[in-house]
């Protein structure tokens, strides 16, 4: 993975990308907008990176090995489907994490090159900025679970690629939207409130960011995670041949 | 079928694999004793590929059993994998991996121990002849030959029990098959080498048993000889005279009424014509041949061979007779075979 150019062009982009948002969230502060420091208003828009750069890291996983038939010489070898898709997982979430790593580098910057700034500690590190980075870490287990099982799914890459985009938007995405509209108290909706709600990124990211450490969404994601890497893990093994 | 599979190093029980409503293979049995080379014969879509897939747990079968040293490789696919160095039908290879990289990353997923990893890589290039010119070469770049050859390293890298290889040989110049042959004699003895190809003289020249597989069935097995005896119940002669045919025809009908003409060539630019004469098994009438003929000096024999029949030969009658049998079948009937 570290072989291959695109896989630098795509953190290039991916960290370019970012430090474009990070720009803005730092204006959006000098404007003096609230007690929100750059690093919080950065994060919230977090998933808009996501959705593109999950389904590129994950996309190739596991279709381009099948495609190739290179997936059918690794399961002859003593080494298990669900060895296999581990390790996929792995090292695109390693990969997804050193990302997000790097753009800490944003605060940084900002911090040395802006000395008037330099005595707002809002700008350089707070809890709830750690508890941010915290969010997107045990989310991202999730996602890159997604792109993995997404990639399983088909021997084209694209197709791998649409996949996971549409099935992030929707783990992203959805729950939001659908607790846009209000169920009637009592209806014979209201149990959908709470399932939303549980599952709904954005108020997660809110509370992270509000260091509110919560334990459901811990295990919310991680649990998802597993599931889908022992989905993976299956449909590889079944598909192997 | 007996029980004793001690000294096998593959067992197949009556291995059946659908696809949907078509048998790909049906109820195959067959065992490879320990260092044994057996190739696989057979028509495009005959199945082998399926045997070997299926042999090398990459595949399910629909019911029957295969056993690799004794271990099951539907029940313990783990244990069974140890034992199996496969080289698929089209090789496939990751592109952006140098070979020295790509050799050590598989001597690591098969459980060569950590210490032993570089020795070993470095033994089975040596083996395939990559260690000099290609161990750092990028995969994507190779020949189509080097790439068959980082194959073959790789099935051999773990030095497992059971080598099995669809087509080892597509894609190579005479001196790689040669190299490859040579290979494959080297293992003779110490490992179990399952081939398959289509390349009949391969197959003969490297193989200790042959098998034969029509319509998902085995049709023969056994070694290049006594196949022949088995399915070609002639002799096979061919002379080169100068004589038209009507003339051949009526000079062997008085010299030799034992022998037909099966089929003529010529004339060549000196005036030959050659015949394949067909006999009965063992007629013995070569001397014959030799004496009627060379007594006339008009004929100007130029040359009497007995000729084996090839394993060419022993296909078309296996698959042909396999074909026989089973035409009278409704949907037998509608296939090509020929």
């Amino acid at each position: 993975m570290f072989i291959s150019p695109s896989t630098y062009i795509a953190a290039f982009l991916f960290l370019a990308f970012m430090g474009v948002i990070y720009l803005y969230s730092l204006i959006e502060v000098s404007r003096g907008a609230g007690d929100r420091s750059p690093t919080e208003i950065f994060l919230a828009a977090f998933w808009i990176p996501v959705l593109f750069m999950v389904p590129l890291l994950t996309m190739r996983s596991l279709s381009e090995e099948r495609r190739m038939g290179t997936l059918g010489t690794m399961m002859t070898t003593p080494v298990t489907a669900f060895e296999i898709v581990l390790s996929k997982f792995l090292a695109a979430y390693f990969f997804y994490a050193l990302l997000w790593a790097m753009t800490l580098a944003f605060p940084l910057t900002a911090f040395f090159y802006l000395p008037q700034a330099a005595a707002d500690s809002r700008l350089l590190f707070s809890e709830r900025a750690a508890a941010g980075y915290l969010f997107v870490l045990v989310s991202g287990a999730m996602y890159v679970s997604i792109g993995v099982f997404a990639s399983s799914l088909t021997r084209t890459t694209f197709v791998a690629g649409m996949l996971s985009f549409g099935m992030l938007f929707l783990a992203i995405v959805g729950a939001g939207l659908v607790s846009k509209f209000p169920a009637d108290p009592g209806g014979a909706l209201s149990w959908v409130e709470p399932a939303v709600s549980y599952v709904d990124t954005f108020r997660h990211l809110d509370e992270f960011s509000g260091a509110l450490l919560d334990t459901r969404p811990f295990f919310f994601y991680l649990s998802t995670a597993a599931v889908f890497v022992a989905f993976t893990s299956l449909i590889t093994e079944s598909k192997s041949a | 079928m007996d029980d004793s599979d001690a000294p096998n190093s593959v067992v197949v029980r009556r291995l059946t694999k659908t696809y949907g409503g078509v048998r790909a293979i049906d109820n195959v049995s067959f065992r490879i004793g320990k260092g044994e080379v057996v190739g696989f014969l057979g028509p495009n879509g005959a199945g082998k590929s399926t045997t070997m897939r299926i042999i090398s747990g990459l595949m399910p079968a629909s019911s029957g059993s295969v056993f690799i040293c004794g271990e099951s490789v539907a029940a313990d696919p783990d244990a069974a994998r140890r034992h199996i160095g496969f080289m698929p039908e089209n090789n496939p290879l990751p592109e952006d991996l140098r070979v020295r990289e790509y050799l050590t990353f598989r001597a690591g997923i098969k459980g060569v121990p950590s210490s032993e990893i570089r020795a070993r890589v470095d033994e089975s290039m040596e083996t395939c002849q990559l260690l000099r010119k290609a161990s750092n070469k990028i995969i994507g770049n190779l020949s189509k030959g080097f790439r068959q050859r980082v194959g073959i390293a790789d099935a051999i890298l773990s030095r497992p029990e059971v080598i099995i290889m669809d087509e080892p040989t597509i894609g190579l110049d005479p001196h790689q098959i040669l190299a490859i042959r040579a290979l494959i004699n080297s293992l003779r003895g110490k490992m179990s080498v399952i081939i398959s190809s289509h390349i009949l003289p391969e197959i003969e020249l490297m193989c200790d048993r042959v098998m034969i597989i029509n319509q998902g069935t085995i049709v023969a097995s056994g070694s290049p000889e006594s196949l022949r005896r088995e399915f070609i119940a002639w002799d096979k002669y061919e002379i080169s005279i100068k004589a038209p045919p009507a003339e051949a025809e009526k000079i062997l009908a008085s010299a030799c009424p034992e022998a037909a003409i099966a089929s003529s060539f010529g004339p060549d630019s000196e005036g030959y014509y050659g015949y394949v004469l067909r006999a009965g098994e063992n007629s013995g009438i070569g001397r014959k041949l030799i004496s009627s003929l060379a007594a006339d000096e008009r004929l100007g024999l130029r040359e009497v061979a007995h000729k084996k029949p090839s394993l060419e030969e022993i296909f078309m009658a296996a698959t042909r007779r396999s074909w026989e049998q089973t035409s009278d079948l409704p949907e037998g009937g509608g296939r090509r075979k020929k």
